[in-house]
C-alpha cells in the first residue's frame, strides 16, 4: 500500500489539476490490485476513505479549502470522480472474497464421514400394512378398527364357528382370566383376526359397505422361524346388492398386482373358512423367479398369500339382528384377509418372524 | 393323508389324464395334492394330500375317486361286495342301541371258523400291495381288513374276539367307576358320559374312538364279531378329548362319517376274512336309530336355483357361463339327486330351479349357498372373469388416523425408530408401570410367566427392547412405539392407543470431527416439546413432583423425570429410567423413557400452520449474564419474563446455564433476549426501557446481574 505523501499541487491550472488526480488515481489502482482478505479491503477504505485520516479527506483539506475560487468548480469535479473510482475500486475488493491462497488453507478431508442425524424408520409391518390399505383406499375401501380383546361372539360366533371348533380351544386361542362362569359368547379373548371388525361394521351401519381392517392378532401358537403368537392381519369387507365371486377375484387380481407389479397373476383354489362360502385361498405367481420355479416357491411358481370367500349368509344372519337391511336375499359380499408379516417377510427378505418384533436397532434402521 | 393313483385307477379305469394332470385338477378343485412320489413302473403314484377338515368324505380312495369323477364327467360304480350265503343263526344276534341320541346304526356280522394269519392280495382287496405302496404296517388279516376298509372308504370298522363277548352288544354311555383297557393297553377310568360299546357285563370299548383290549382279535381267535357304525360327532368328540385320544376312527365320526356306508364296509372287511374259510352266521344285524337318520341320510331337499347361483358367482370367462346344464351335471356327479320344481311366484322356468336331495356322506352339506359352492368348485375356480364392484360411495378417514401419522412421522423425523413390542408382560413389569394399578388384566393361558397380564403400559416393552439391544452391544438406541395399552378387569378391558420412547447412547448428531455427547434428558423434553406442538392447545407445561408425593411412576427418576401436561391433563411422564430399576434389569448405561397417552392428544385439533408475515424491522438481540440460586428454576425466569407482556420482546431463552464451584450454591444463566417491531425500527430509548423491564421483572424472580 502506498506511503507516498500526497503530491504538491503544482497550481489551479488544468493541466496541474490533471496531473496531480491521475498521480492519485494510478496510487488508488495499484493499492486496490494487491488487495487479499477482509482486513486489507478494511485497511484500504481506512486509508482512502477515512473521515479523519483518508487520503481523500486530506486532498479535500489541502486543495480544496486552498483552491480559488474560479477552480472550485473544477477541481470538485475531479474530486468526486476519483471518490468514486475509490469507492468502486473498493467494492470490487470487497465483493471478490479471498485470494486462492487463502482458499487453499481452508482445505478440509472430504473423505472423512458426513455427520449423520439419524433417520427414523417405520416398522416394515406398519410401511407393509399401510401398502396394503392404500391399494384398497383407492378402490373406495375406508378403514375399519376394533378392539384387540374381543368377545367370543365377535371373534368367533358371528363369524359362523361352531360351538366345538378347534379354535375355539384355549390350546389355540389366548383367552382373559376367569371367562369360566360367563355365558359362551360374551366370554373375552384375544381376537384371532381382524374379522370380528367385520360384524362391528355391519352392525354399525347398513349396506353398502367396503372397509379394509389392518391390526394386532393374536394366537396360542408356539414361536418359530415363520410363526409368532402376535402377528398383523389385513382383512377386507365389501358388501352391497350384486357383489359376486368374480367381482371378489377381479379385486384381488388387482390388489395384488399394485402390491406386487404387474405382471403378477393370481390363481384361486377353493379352501374353507366357516365365515366365507365358496372359500379361497389366492396363489400369486412367485414374484423371485415371476413362476419359473425357484427355491422360495418350492419349484411350483406360485405362493401361496391370501384367504377369502364370499361372506357366508349364516354371517350376513348375525348382522341382521341389528342392521335388517342383510339380507342374504337381497345383497352379497365378499371377504379376505391375508397376513402381513408373510407379505412383509417376503417383500423384505425377513427369514426370521421374531426379528419383527425384537425391536432390534440395526434390523429397524435397515428400513430406513 | 396318502392315496394312491394305482388304487384310484382301480375305482375309475376310463381316468383321462396322467398323475400329474390329475393332481392339478384335484388341487384346483380344493382337493390338494400337495406331493406327488413316483412309486416305479405300473404302480402309479403315491399323492400327499391336504384336504380341508370340512371335506372328510374325501379323505379315502374312494371319495377322492368321487371328485375325480365328477371332473371329468366319469361314471364312478358303487361300491358292492358280495359275501357268501350265510347260514342261519339259532337267535339273531343281540344288538341293543340304549344311547339314542349318540348311536344312529350299528352293524353286526358274526363270522364263524375264521382263520387268523398274514394278508395276501384278493381280488376283491389287493391288502398287501396296497399296503407296501402306502408304507402300511401290515398285522394280521382281521386288522388289516379294517384298515383297508378304512383306507378304501373312510369308514371305520371294528373286529371283536366273539368268544369274549357275553351276551350281546349294548351301546350306552359308562357307568361311573367302569374300567376299560383299551387297545393301547392303558387302563381308563370311564366318565358317565364316554360313550361306549359294551356287552351284557362290561364295556368293550370307546365308541368311535378305540376298541378294548381283552376283545381284540389275537392269533387264537376262531368266531369274529364286525361292527360297523354310525356314532355322533359331538359324543366321540367329547369321548376323544376326556381320554385324550386321536384316532383314524374319532377324526372321521367326529367330522361327520356316512351314514349309508356301514353296511358295505362290514361286506368289505368280512369278505376279506372269509378269504381264508369260514362262514357268515345269520343276516346283518343293522340297528338304526330313525331320528339320527333323519338328520343325516334323509335330510331334508334343498331348494336351489339358477338364479341364485349367478347372483352370487358372477361372470365367468366362457360367455356361454353358468347354465342349467352345468348345475346339474356338477351336482349329479357328487352324488346329489336333482328333481325340478316351480318356485311360487317366480318367473324362473322350472328347468332352472330345483329340490336337491344331499348324498349322505357329505355332511357338510346343509344349504343353498353350500351348493352354489360345489358347482363353483367344480366349475373351477379360475373360469370365473375378474370384474370389480361398482362402487359410489365416499370413502371416510378414521377421526384419528392423521394424528397417528402425525405423530409417527414426528418421532421418525426425530431420528426414533418404530418397533412393535409384546402385547403381554409380567404382572411385576405391569404393577411398575401401570397408570392405574390394580386394573391390570391377566390372562387365562398366558404364554409364560413374563407375559402373564396385558400390557398396561408400553413401558415394559420399552425397557425389555432398550435392554436386548444393549445387550448385544448395540448402545446407541432410539426406539418408539404405537400400540395398544390394556386396563380394567376379567369382567370389562379397556383399551387404549398409547405411545413410548426410549434412548440411551449418545446424541447421534456428533460427526467424527467433534466430540461425543451423551443423550439426556434434554434430548426427550425436545422431542415432547415438538410432539405436543403438533397439537393445537391452550397450555403445555412440564412439572415434577416432590420424591415422596408417589406420584412419579416408580420406574423414572425421581429426579430426573417430568410430567407433560396439556390444557392441565396429563399426557405422559418421561425421564431417565430409575437406577436402581436400571440395576435390576441389569442395565448399566443411562437409558431415558417415556409414555404418553396419546389418546388424549388424539381428541386435540392437530395444528394448523398459519403464516405470520415476518417483520422487515432489524431484530435486536440483548444478552444478560444472570445469577441464580439453584432452587430458582427457568421456569421462573421464564414466566416472568412472559408476564411482562411486551409484544416487541418476541423470542427469549435460556442460552446457556453454567454451574462452578466458584459460585457455591449459585449458579449462572446467560439469558437471550431478541427485541423486535413488526412495523418500526426499535428506538434506542424503547430499547433502553425494554432492557430495564426484564432486569426489573428477572430480579424479582430472584436472579441478580453478574458483576
Amino acid at each position: 500500500m502506498t506511503n507516498e505523501p500526497i503530491p504538491e499541487l503544482g497550481g489551479f491550472d488544468e493541466a496541474s489539476l490533471d496531473k496531480a488526480f491521475a498521480a492519485l488515481e494510478q496510487q488508488a489502482r495499484a493499492d486496490a490490485a494487491s488487495l487479499d482478505g477482509e482486513e486489507a479491503v478494511e485497511a484500504y477504505r481506512l486509508q482512502w476513505l477515512g473521515r479523519k485520516q483518508g487520503r481523500l479527506n486530506d486532498v479535500s483539506s489541502r486543495w480544496l479549502k486552498a483552491a480559488p475560487a474560479e477552480a472550485k468548480k473544477s477541481l470538485g469535479q475531479r474530486f468526486n470522480a476519483l471518490k468514486a473510482t475509490v469507492e468502486q475500486l473498493l467494492e470490487q475488493a470487497a465483493g471478490s472474497g479471498p485470494s486462492d491462497a487463502a482458499l487453499a488453507a481452508e482445505a478440509i478431508d472430504i473423505t472423512l464421514p458426513g455427520t449423520r442425524r439419524l433417520l427414523g424408520a417405520e416398522h416394515p409391518i406398519t410401511r407393509t400394512m399401510n401398502e396394503i390399505v392404500s391399494v384398497f383406499a383407492a378402490l373406495g375401501y375406508s378403514v375399519g378398527v376394533g378392539p384387540e380383546v374381543e368377545t367370543d361372539f365377535y371373534n368367533f360366533e358371528s363369524m359362523n364357528f361352531p360351538p366345538g371348533h378347534p379354535a375355539r380351544d384355549t390350546q389355540d386361542t389366548l383367552v382373559i382370566a376367569n371367562q369360566e362362569r360367563k355365558p359362551l359368547r360374551d366370554r373375552l379373548l384375544l381376537r384371532t383376526h381382524t374379522s370380528p371388525v367385520q360384524m362391528r361394521t355391519m352392525q354399525s351401519q347398513p349396506p353398502p359397505v367396503r372397509i379394509v381392517i389392518p391390526g394386532k392378532v393374536h394366537r396360542n401358537d408356539a414361536q418359530d422361524a415363520t410363526h409368532s403368537p402376535i402377528f398383523h392381519q389385513v382383512e377386507g369387507l365389501c358388501v352391497d346388492t350384486n357383489i359376486t365371486f368374480s367381482d371378489l377375484k377381479g379385486t384381488l387380481d388387482h390388489a395384488m398386482k399394485a402390491l406386487f407389479g404387474s405382471s403378477v397373476k393370481t390363481r384361486f383354489f377353493p379352501s374353507f373358512f366357516p365365515f366365507t362360502e365358496p372359500s379361497a385361498d389366492v396363489q400369486i405367481s412367485c414374484i423371485f423367479c415371476g413362476g419359473k420355479g425357484c427355491r422360495k416357491c418350492k419349484h411350483s411358481g406360485w405362493i401361496e398369500l391370501l384367504g377369502c370367500g364370499m361372506v357366508d349368509p349364516a354371517v350376513f344372519a348375525f348382522a341382521a339382528e341389528k342392521q335388517p337391511a342383510y339380507d342374504p336375499k337381497k345383497i352379497s359380499g365378499f371377504a379376505f384377509g391375508m397376513g402381513v408379516e408373510r407379505i412383509a417377510m417376503m417383500k423384505y427378505g425377513i427369514s426370521e418372524i421374531g426379528s419383527l418384533f425384537a425391536g432390534d436397532m440395526r434390523f429397524l434402521g435397515q428400513f430406513a | 393323508m396318502k392315496i394312491l393313483t394305482k388304487w384310484l385307477r382301480a375305482f375309475l379305469p376310463a381316468l383321462p389324464v396322467d398323475d400329474t394332470q390329475l393332481a392339478e385338477d384335484l388341487t384346483l378343485r380344493g382337493i390338494a395334492v400337495e406331493g406327488i412320489y413316483d412309486l416305479g413302473k405300473g404302480n402309479g403314484s403315491l399323492y400327499e394330500m391336504d384336504i380341508t377338515t370340512n371335506r372328510v368324505d374325501a379323505m379315502n380312495h374312494y371319495g377322492v375317486a368321487r371328485e375325480a369323477a365328477a371332473i371329468y364327467g366319469l361314471t364312478l360304480p358303487e361300491l358292492h361286495f358280495p359275501l357268501p350265503e350265510a347260514k342261519a343263526a339259532a337267535t339273531p344276534f343281540s344288538v341293543q342301541i340304549e344311547a339314542e341320541d349318540a348311536c344312529g346304526r350299528f352293524t353286526a356280522r358274526v363270522l364263524r371258523n375264521i382263520t387268523i394269519c398274514e394278508s395276501r392280495d384278493l381280488p376283491v382287496a389287493p391288502v398287501v400291495s396296497y399296503f407296501n405302496l402306502l408304507e402300511q404296517k401290515k398285522i394280521s388279516n382281521a386288522v388289516d381288513a379294517t384298515n383297508f376298509a378304512w383306507l378304501a372308504m373312510g369308514q371305520p370298522t371294528h373286529a371283536f374276539d366273539l368268544d369274549k363277548i357275553e351276551g350281546g352288544i349294548i351301546v350306552r354311555r359308562a357307568h361311573k367307576g367302569e374300567l376299560l383297557k383299551t387297545l393301547d393297553g392303558i387302563v381308563r377310568n370311564l366318565d358317565p358320559e364316554d360313550l361306549v360299546v359294551a356287552d351284557h357285563v362290561k364295556p368293550l370299548g370307546l365308541a368311535g374312538v378305540m376298541g378294548g383290549w381283552d376283545t381284540m382279535i389275537t392269533p387264537e381267535t376262531k368266531n369274529v364279531l364286525v361292527e360297523a357304525a354310525w356314532f355322533d360327532p359331538i359324543a366321540v368328540r367329547r369321548t376323544a378329548r376326556r381320554h385324550g385320544l386321536h384316532t383314524d376312527a374319532s377324526h372321521r365320526f367326529e367330522r361327520g362319517a356316512d351314514f349309508n356306508a356301514a353296511p358295505v364296509a362290514s361286506a368289505l372287511v368280512s369278505s376279506i376274512l372269509l378269504a381264508n374259510g369260514g362262514s357268515i352266521e345269520g343276516d346283518l344285524v343293522d340297528m338304526r336309530v330313525p331320528a339320527l337318520e333323519a338328520r343325516t341320510a334323509h335330510r331334508q331337499a334343498v331348494a336351489l336355483s339358477l338364479s341364485e347361483v349367478q347372483r352370487i358367482l358372477g361372470t365367468t370367462v366362457d360367455p356361454e357361463g353358468i347354465t342349467a346344464a352345468t348345475v346339474e351335471t356338477v351336482l349329479t356327479a357328487l352324488g346329489c339327486e336333482l328333481a325340478h320344481r316351480r318356485e311360487a311366484g317366480s318367473a324362473e322356468p322350472a328347468s332352472a330351479a330345483w329340490l336337491v336331495t344331499l348324498p349322505g356322506w357329505r355332511l357338510d352339506l346343509e344349504r343353498e349357498i353350500d351348493l352354489i359352492e360345489e358347482v363353483a368348485r367344480v366349475y373351477g375356480y379360475n373360469r370365473f372373469a375378474n370384474t370389480l364392484p361398482s362402487f359410489g360411495e365416499g370413502v371416510r378417514a378414521l377421526a384419528w388416523a392423521e394424528s397417528e401419522s402425525v405423530v409417527r412421522r414426528t418421532l421418525l423425523a426425530a431420528g426414533f425408530h418404530e418397533t412393535i413390542g409384546s402385547t403381554f408382560c409380567s404382572a411385576a413389569d405391569a404393577s411398575l408401570t401401570a397408570p392405574q394399578p390394580g386394573l391390570v388384566v391377566p390372562l387365562g393361558n398366558p404364554l409364560s410367566e413374563e407375559a402373564g397380564v396385558m400390557r398396561p403400559s408400553l413401558v415394559p416393552g420399552m425397557l425389555t427392547m432398550i435392554a436386548g439391544n444393549l445387550n448385544r452391544d448395540v448402545s446407541d438406541v432410539r426406539l418408539f412405539e404405537l400400540g395398544t395399552v390394556f386396563s380394567g378387569s376379567t369382567e370389562k378391558v379397556e383399551e387404549r392407543a398409547a405411545l413410548a420412547f426410549g434412548a440411551a447412547g449418545i446424541a447421534p448428531e456428533q460427526g467424527a470431527m467433534h466430540s461425543a455427547r451423551p443423550i439426556e434428558f434434554y434430548d426427550l423434553k425436545g422431542v415432547v416439546e415438538q410432539l405436543v406442538a403438533r397439537f393445537e392447545s391452550r397450555s403445555v407445561y412440564f412439572d415434577r413432583f416432590p420424591a415422596d408425593a408417589g406420584l412419579t411412576p416408580a420406574w423414572l427418576h425421581p429426579y430426573r423425570s417430568a410430567r407433560v401436561a396439556v390444557e392441565g391433563e396429563t399426557v405422559g411422564w418421561f425421564g431417565q429410567l430409575h437406577p436402581r430399576e436400571a440395576a435390576s434389569r441389569k442395565i448399566k448405561d443411562a437409558v431415558f423413557a417415556g409414555e404418553i397417552y396419546i389418546d388424549r392428544l388424539y381428541q386435540l385439533p392437530l395444528r394448523k400452520p398459519a403464516a405470520k408475515e415476518i417483520s422487515r424491522f432489524q431484530p435486536v438481540r440483548r444478552d444478560f449474564s444472570l445469577i441464580l440460586d439453584e432452587n430458582i428454576s427457568w421456569e421462573r425466569i421464564d414466566q416472568a419474563i412472559g408476564g411482562l407482556n411486551i409484544p416487541e420482546l418476541v423470542e427469549w431463552r435460556a442460552r446457556e446455564v453454567f454451574r462452578d464451584k466458584k459460585l457455591g450454591r449459585d449458579y449462572s444463566l446467560l439469558l437471550g433476549v431478541t427485541f423486535q417491531a413488526p412495523d418500526r425500527t426499535l428506538r434506542e430509548e424503547e430499547l433502553q426501557d425494554f432492557q430495564t423491564r426484564v432486569v426489573e421483572a428477572v430480579g424479582k424472580a430472584g436472579a441478580r446481574l453478574r458483576g
